[in-house]
């Protein structure tokens, strides 16, 4: 976060009637600690599938070359989307910084639609593999592979959900430069959500 | 009293105003966003699964105390359950697993977290509210419905879940095992949306701890009930995701066929164990820390004196906070685990035992030459600490794996977890009950059908689980339907019988309290503002306290630990007052950190 981003965060903290607290207000520090109970949702996921793979190593045979069943590059355009709009949710959070209503809606709307394809392709993809007889209850692989990209979905589109309606709040201009913390504790959330996908992206298609 | 309940509220940050309540019945009783009401939801709706889960026990201990009798009433279940009025084994097993899961996941937990995690941090704090009220009600109206689902089980075809409380797959995982398919579903589902509900909890009473304290309220003046509730949503926050998790993978297991725990296929069935006691360790804590910290706060305002250690105390419990998260390979040395990681195990569970044991000789110093008031809640304080003392150290036999062998999954280990449980937890939860009740309700609950409940509860609580130790010892397996199948155990039949007439006058009695929750609740004395004669912030307040809790922010001048302090005519100071002799805080050791 950048320096001034600092400096404009004391506007939205509470009047000083309070005993010393995190330093941030509580709707941030909520979202903070909430992230940490992703953190341990996501860990959990993950261990199993490393677990289950180091034990079955057969049951990924041939991945990821020559035979996966997967489409990577398809995938790794979609990454790249699911980055893109990381980029434009910072753009947005500087323009609420800087109070600039219709760049705020600009790219709140740009993060809405690229999330919503990054979510669009995935459910292309998943109707690909089954429709090529690689399904959920396919061994090791097709068990990890659903659950591990279908939680990371469902949480794309819970994202673009609470989006849709920060974007929403921002059209009727509800965030002004001095308070607009449902802008920045939404892109905390969706900045955690892009960087669980850089994880799952590498360990499940590349490696 | 420093705070009225009338006035307008100079506090414009946050939502609680002290004004004149103009809330619909359905939005200040129902859907309601005030943390005191949904502490009082949470409590009607845990003590009517204890009471549930209580039930269930007693179909149980009929069973193991009288094999093949007809269970009284048995012939109005139906015939899925019982025949002739005998319990069946399905229905036992469904017994077994229904027992632990509401008393672990929809009595104890809720009773310690859900209520007084609710009820007490904004109020010992001196915040108007929690930080996200409407998070709050949504967390209370999402244990409703899981609560709902668990209990759908009974109604299904094949009945409830019957894979024990800890569902160990794939016995859990596969319905042509148990004989239960849509029950176990409805089992994980309802744990899920549990998980949701403690999620929203925890991280709600984390922020509202670090950012909701009234000015003077620095860490080191938090009472330990607060520092313990806090730990608590630690843990609540970090572990029950992993539950939540494995509750997904044994879902998917078993609805669309995924292999995670199938070992035809590849799948482990320790991940499961790996992953359920992973999180159920840290919930072991979970059910005990709060049980610490607010009979901390009895025991110190029983025995008129401060609690000894304070600082000790706080440090105790995070450190149990984070061993907690090191030794859930206890509960499997007998799995199958790699010996070598059972002796980490040992080591590791075996170093929880010194903050245990700091905080036991804390209480014990804080009572020693105190002049001790025997009220009802201080009662059930002191038996919770010398329960808890029984159930740490046979806790301590069962860390040493060489000594798990003989008693894994016996009734030794029943005897234990009861002890902790029960003689801890739930010891201490009729302390908290009692000792809020007044602040709750605004009446006084009677003290002589209390003392008669406590003692009671007391002796009957003992003559229950104590011989358990010596059944385990003698090999008696738990989870067992019929003992006296076994020749060996057919000379400890008597013990059984004992034990379950003891369950039955332990059940019996616990009408007593039951009564006395409701008589008093309509007929009961009125509460004084300060009915223990208590430092904490919450006893400033009227009995029951406004929406919005205090008419101005209180300022905190000293601990909440200051009883017979020489500074005051009286034994006791209020948080909020500043010394009487002038001067900013007290001699008493509490750092002014922050």
């Amino acid at each position: 976060m950048a320096h001034a981003a600092a400096v404009q965060e004391d506007v939205m903290l509470p009047p000083p009637s309070r005993a010393p607290g995190a330093g941030v207000y509580s709707e941030k520090l909520g979202m903070w600690i909430f992230l940490g109970s992703e953190v341990m949702f996501f860990t959990a996921l993950i261990g199993t599938y490393v677990i289950l793979r180091f034990a079955h190593p057969d049951a990924w045979a041939g991945h990821p070359k020559p035979h996966t069943p997967l489409n990577i590059p398809v995938t790794a355009v979609n990454t790249f989307l699911l980055i893109c709009s990381s980029v434009t949710m910072v753009k947005a959070f500087a323009a609420a910084q800087d109070g600039i209503q219709r760049q705020l809606r600009l790219w709140l709307l740009a993060t809405v639609l690229i999330g919503a394809t990054f979510v669009g392709v995935q459910v292309y993809e998943y109707t690909h593999l089954i429709e090529h007889g690689f399904v959920p209850s396919q061994g090791l692989f097709g068990s990890t592979f659903y659950t591990m990209t279908g939680f990371h979905g469902f949480h794309v589109t819970m994202g673009v959900l609470c989006m849709i309606y920060v974007t929403m709040k921002a059209f009727r201009g509800k965030y002004t430069q001095a308070d607009h913390r449902g802008v920045e504790v939404i892109g905390l959330y969706w900045h955690f959500v892009d960087l669980v996908w850089i994880i799952l992206f590498t360990i499940v298609y590349l490696i | 009293m420093a705070t009225t309940a009338t006035g307008t509220s100079p506090f414009t940050y946050d939502h609680g105003h002290a004004h004149v309540d103009d809330r619909s019945f359905i939005r200040k009783y129902i859907f309601s966003t005030d943390h005191k009401i949904i502490g009082i939801q949470f409590l009607i709706m845990s003590l009517t699964f204890l009471l549930l889960g209580g039930t269930l026990a007693m179909v149980m201990r009929w069973q193991l105390g009288f094999p093949g009798k007809p269970l009284p009433g048995g012939t109005l279940l139906p015939d899925t359950y019982t025949s002739g009025g005998v319990v069946l084994p399905e229905f036992y097993n469904s017994a077994v697993t229904m027992h632990g899961t509401f008393m672990v996941f929809f009595a104890i937990m809720p009773l310690l977290v859900g209520v007084f995690g609710n009820y007490l941090i904004p109020l010992k704090i001196g915040a108007p509210d929690m930080a996200f009220p409407r998070i709050n009600m949504a967390s209370f109206w999402t244990a409703v419905p899981a609560g709902f689902l668990m209990l759908a089980g009974f109604f299904v075809e094949g009945g409830s879940a019957a894979a024990g409380w800890t569902s160990y797959a794939p016995l859990s995982a596969r319905s042509d095992l148990t004989g239960v398919h849509l029950g176990q579903i409805f089992w994980c589902v309802s744990l899920i949306v549990l998980g949701l509900s403690s999620i929203m909890g925890s991280f709600n009473y984390i922020t509202t701890v670090i950012n909701l304290r009234a000015p003077g309220m620095n860490w080191f003046r938090l009472p330990l009930s607060i520092w313990s509730l806090f730990v608590t949503a630690c843990l609540v926050l970090l572990a029950i995701p992993v539950l939540s998790g494995a509750a997904i993978l044994l879902l998917f297991d078993q609805t669309i066929g995924t292999k995670f725990f199938e070992p035809t296929a590849g799948g482990q069935p320790l991940l499961w164990q790996h992953l359920f006691w992973f999180f159920g360790h840290p919930e072991v804590y979970i059910l005990i820390l709060p049980a610490m910290g607010m009979a901390s706060d009895i025991i110190a305002n029983g025995a008129r004196k401060p609690i000894f250690g304070y600082t000790s105390m706080v440090l105790a419990i995070i450190a149990i906070g984070f061993l907690g998260w090191g030794v859930w390979g206890h509960h499997m040395f007998q799995s199958g685990m790699n010996p070598t990681l059972g002796t980490t195990f040992m080591i590791s569970t075996l170093l929880i035992a010194v903050p245990s044991a700091i905080k036991t000789f804390n209480w014990l110093g804080t009572i020693w030459k105190g002049q001790i008031t025997f009220h009802v809640p201080m009662l059930h304080a002191l038996a919770f600490v010398s329960m808890f003392v029984i159930g740490g150290l046979s806790g301590v036999f069962m860390a040493a794996s060489p000594f798990d062998i003989y008693i894994h999954d016996t009734y030794f280990i029943v005897a234990h977890l009861h002890y902790v449980l029960f003689g801890g937890s739930l010891f201490a939860i009729f302390a908290a009950v009692t000792y809020w009740y007044p602040k709750m309700f605004g009446r006084m609950m009677n003290p002589t059908i209390g003392k008669v409940h406590f003692w009671l509860t007391l002796v009957f609580y003992n003559c229950t689980f104590f011989p358990m130790h010596q059944l385990g010892l003698h090999g008696h397996m738990r989870r067992i339907y019929d003992p006296t199948q076994y020749a060996f155990l057919k000379d400890l039949q008597p013990v059984n019988t004992f034990i379950s007439i003891s369950a039955f006058c332990l059940f019996a009695t616990q009408f007593l309290f039951a009564a006395n929750f409701i008589m008093s609740w309509f007929r009961g004395e009125k509460a004084p503002n300060n009915p223990w004669l208590d430092n904490g912030l919450e006893w400033t307040l009227p009995s029951p306290p406004p929406h919005g809790n205090f008419a101005t922010v209180p300022t905190v001048y000293r601990g909440p630990y200051e009883y017979s302090s020489p500074h005051s005519d009286e034994d006791y100071i209020p948080q909020n007052v500043p010394t009487p002799g002038g001067g900013y805080g007290s001699p008493h050791p509490q750092h002014a950190g922050d």
